[in-house]
């Protein structure tokens, strides 16, 4: 096929790149712009799962991405094709997820001539795109595709958008794919600069009171079991971002839990307490500081992390490292085994930390109803954690944060930076056709997950036994949450008056639905669930004016946390 | 404080868009902006003043690095430079006033370009204070358009320039 003399059409250029980048499966949605690639799709062996929307096929490649590690792929049409796949682009571009998105485009001709099915969909995506292309030739195609998902999953990665007029698809040309790439203008540092690592291990060694803040660049550069061996031979405290959950053991004991605004206590308290912050593949994002000025006020702060924008952007930053984390980390530890730790020195900091462990754990109050809190800490028990999670947005997803214990990396699906209601579903649905057999569950609330409802449709068409647990309050929690708080308890268009019959509802796509009204029925409808080898949705009628707690109200300082 | 920053950026289309639209999206300013193609045709050169206290400017070409189209970020002001702009000024040249209108084009070294019966085209080069005081020479004897470019820089050769 690779020959020099044999010409092929753009839509076949297309799948031969995908196979050279070793794609196994692409989730999307054709129309009449890509139909030149789904007719060579339709006897290729390269798998397709076809979604019920665009979006979902872009929440479902991130899935697949963060599970995996690989580069997700998605395939959808011009027009609304493209448009659809927008939040999916930006929730992957918040959270630096590789994904590379093939969009469709009306042939070259007609580009700017408002055709039918017509959008500038690289000028949209610009914004929301690590980066984007519109292939104008077919003999650039090849190396686009290269160029993309290069970028995707290299340095810090991102989603990648590449549209592909139709002119283009159905143009010849012999085909080569590069061997390699080399961009003048794009070269991540990946090795950590050896002077600053030497001066943020003598700061680490020597502070009384270190905290490591360790965030989803721990993930993605896949270091967290380097993170484990340094934070343990430190004797290092570590707190977690939400997209840093399962970077370190979330059992370990050195391990704080979340901070942030819903972060727990003695995380929150140590941040602030702390003489010296280690934050590696974090970005101090708003929803962890806070009021910046209160935010570690009296600590040095040492940053590592990929990319040098997210140094120095909110906080001043003392020792700044630029790498990958996982090198970075790893240099450290070769300087560690010259040296000796005395780790007897933190032991007045670790007790202060036990203290406030002691003085404020997570808790809520139970009750006759169904406490939303109860299912997950259930589903933990019943799983032993061994499971993918995915979350959908608001209460539903800090209660999982909270609750639920990531001993593991890779093991959330989370939109943590834009925080896309509708993600949790179809980002369940990428992992599970990555990992077949390993039970993955999205933990929804019932307005998030009536945002992509349409995929159940996809689950059981692909027969992928996505666990779907509705904790169902009747309304937006944490809108209602924040009304009943800020806003006088004027709940204003946050309860939702009427439902479908979510068990009704799976059964009508041809899954299983299942329902819990009180506490005693919770263990047995999530071992029923979790027994089930199909598509199935668990609903938990909960109570309605649960609040996640503790809570810091935005932009106020972390240690001043409403308690429960 | 203001900064001249020079950008080598691979000459593509959709490029500026990129940098314009960076600034725009976090709420960067850019006072002015000029591009241009370089000796070599695949680089394109901008030129581009904003303002702002030194961690905004760290920001901004950090930013401005992270570009996958972008290959070099100068931040002029670290430095000594040439920076010129150019201006095109159509002055009224009714009644005697001519030779008054040569004379300061003279003082300026500027050009006269374009003669008809009632206007002068003069066009002048300089920084911004010098493209600023001939225009406020001009305003009382009485402008009809002007066109300026953005600022254009270069740095300085110079032995003692820092790296």
């Amino acid at each position: 096929m690779a020959g020099d003399t044999v010409k092929l059409t753009g839509a076949q250029i297309f799948l031969e790149c995908l196979q050279r980048e070793q794609v196994k499966v692409i989730f999307g949605y054709p129309g009449g712009s890509v139909l030149d690639v789904y007719n060579h799709l339709y006897d290729a062996s390269i798998k397709h799962i076809l979604v019920r929307h665009e979006q979902a096929a872009v929440h479902a490649a991130d899935g697949y991405a963060r599970v995996t590690g690989e580069v997700g792929v998605c395939l959808v049409t011009s027009g609304p094709g493209a448009t659809n796949t927008v939040t999916g682009i930006a929730t992957a571009h918040m959270d630096s997820i590789p994904v590379v998105v093939f969009s469709g485009q009306v042939p070259t001709m007609l580009i700017g001539n408002d055709a039918f099915q017509e959008a500038d969909i690289v000028g949209i995506t610009r914004p929301c795109t690590k980066h984007n292309y519109l292939v104008r030739d077919v003999k650039e195609l090849a190396a686009v595709i290269k160029e993309a998902f290069y970028i995707a999953r290299s340095g810090r990665p991102g989603p990648v958008l590449v549209d592909l007029p139709k002119d283009v698809l159905r143009a010849s040309d012999t085909f080569h794919y590069p061997e390699h790439i080399t961009m003048r203008s794009y070269r991540p540092t990946y090795k950590g600069n050896k002077r600053q690592i030497v001066r943020a291990m003598e700061e680490m060694v020597a502070a009384r009171k270190p905290v490591i803040y360790a965030g989803g660049g721990v993930i993605l550069s896949n270091a967290s079991k380097e993170l484990t061996t340094f934070a343990r031979k430190l004797n290092i405290p570590v707190t977690t971002t939400l997209m840093g959950l399962g970077a370190f053991p979330g059992s370990d004991p050195l391990c704080l839990g979340m901070l942030g605004m819903h972060g727990t206590y003695r995380a929150n308290m140590a941040v602030t307490h702390c003489d010296l912050l280690i934050a590696i593949g974090a970005r101090f994002d708003d929803r962890v500081t806070g009021d910046l000025n209160k935010f570690a006020p009296s600590a040095k702060v040492i940053h590592m992390d990929i990319d040098p924008t997210s140094i120095s952007k909110n906080i001043k930053v003392d020792i700044p490292i630029v790498g990958d984390v996982r090198e970075i980390i790893k240099e450290c530890l070769t300087i560690i085994s010259e040296q000796k730790i005395q780790k007897d020195h933190r032991k007045e900091w670790l007790n202060e930390i036990k203290h406030w462990r002691e003085k404020h754990t997570l808790a809520y109050k139970k009750s006759t109803n169904i406490k939303p809190q109860y299912v997950i800490e259930k589903i933990y028990e019943l799983t032993k954690g061994d499971c993918i999670v995915a979350t959908e947005v608001g209460q539903n997803q800090m209660w999982t944060a909270q609750y639920f214990t990531f001993d593991k990396p890779r093991r959330l699906l989370t939109s943590g930076g834009l925080g896309t209601m509708g993600y949790g579903f179809p980002a369940a649905i990428g992992a599970q056709v990555a990992f077949p057999d390993k039970t993955v569950i999205d933990i929804a609330g019932d307005g998030s997950i009536q945002m992509n409802i349409q995929e159940l449709a996809t689950a059981v068409q692909y027969q992928l036994p996505v666990k779907i647990v509705i904790l169902n309050n009747h309304c937006l929690g944490m809108v209602r949450q924040w009304q009943e708080l800020f806003y006088d308890k004027r709940y204003s268009h946050s309860r939702f008056e009427t439902h479908p019959d979510f068990v009704k509802l799976a059964e009508a796509y041809g899954a299983v639905g299942l329902r819990a009204t009180k506490p005693e029925e919770v263990e047995k409808v999530i071992k029923r669930g979790l027994a089930t080898h199909k598509t199935v949705i668990m609903e938990f009628v909960v109570e309605s004016e649960e609040g996640v707690y503790p809570m810091v109200p935005a932009g106020a300082s972390i240690d001043k946390m409403i308690l429960l | 404080m203001r900064h001249t920053i020079s950008v080598l950026v691979d000459n593509k289309p959709g490029v500026l868009a990129r940098v314009a639209g960076l600034f725009s999206g976090r709420g960067f300013n850019i006072e002015c902006l000029s591009v241009n193609e370089t000796l070599d045709p695949t680089v394109s050169q901008m030129t581009l003043v904003t303002r702002g206290d030194d961690q905004l400017i760290e920001q901004i070409i950090k930013q401005l690095n992270k570009l996958i189209d972008v290959i070099k970020v100068v931040d002029l002001e670290n430095g000594d430079y040439v920076g010129r702009e150019m201006a095109l000024i159509k002055v009224s040249v009714e009644n005697t006033k001519r030779s008054e209108v040569l004379s300061i084009v003279d003082i300026f070294r500027g050009k006269v370009v374009d003669i008809s019966p009632s206007f002068y085209t003069i066009e002048v080069t300089g920084d911004e204070a010098k493209i600023r005081a001939i225009v406020e020479l001009f305003k009382p004897i009485g402008i009809k358009e002007i066109a300026r470019t953005g600022k254009v820089a270069l740095t300085r050769e110079s032995k003692e320039r820092k790296a």
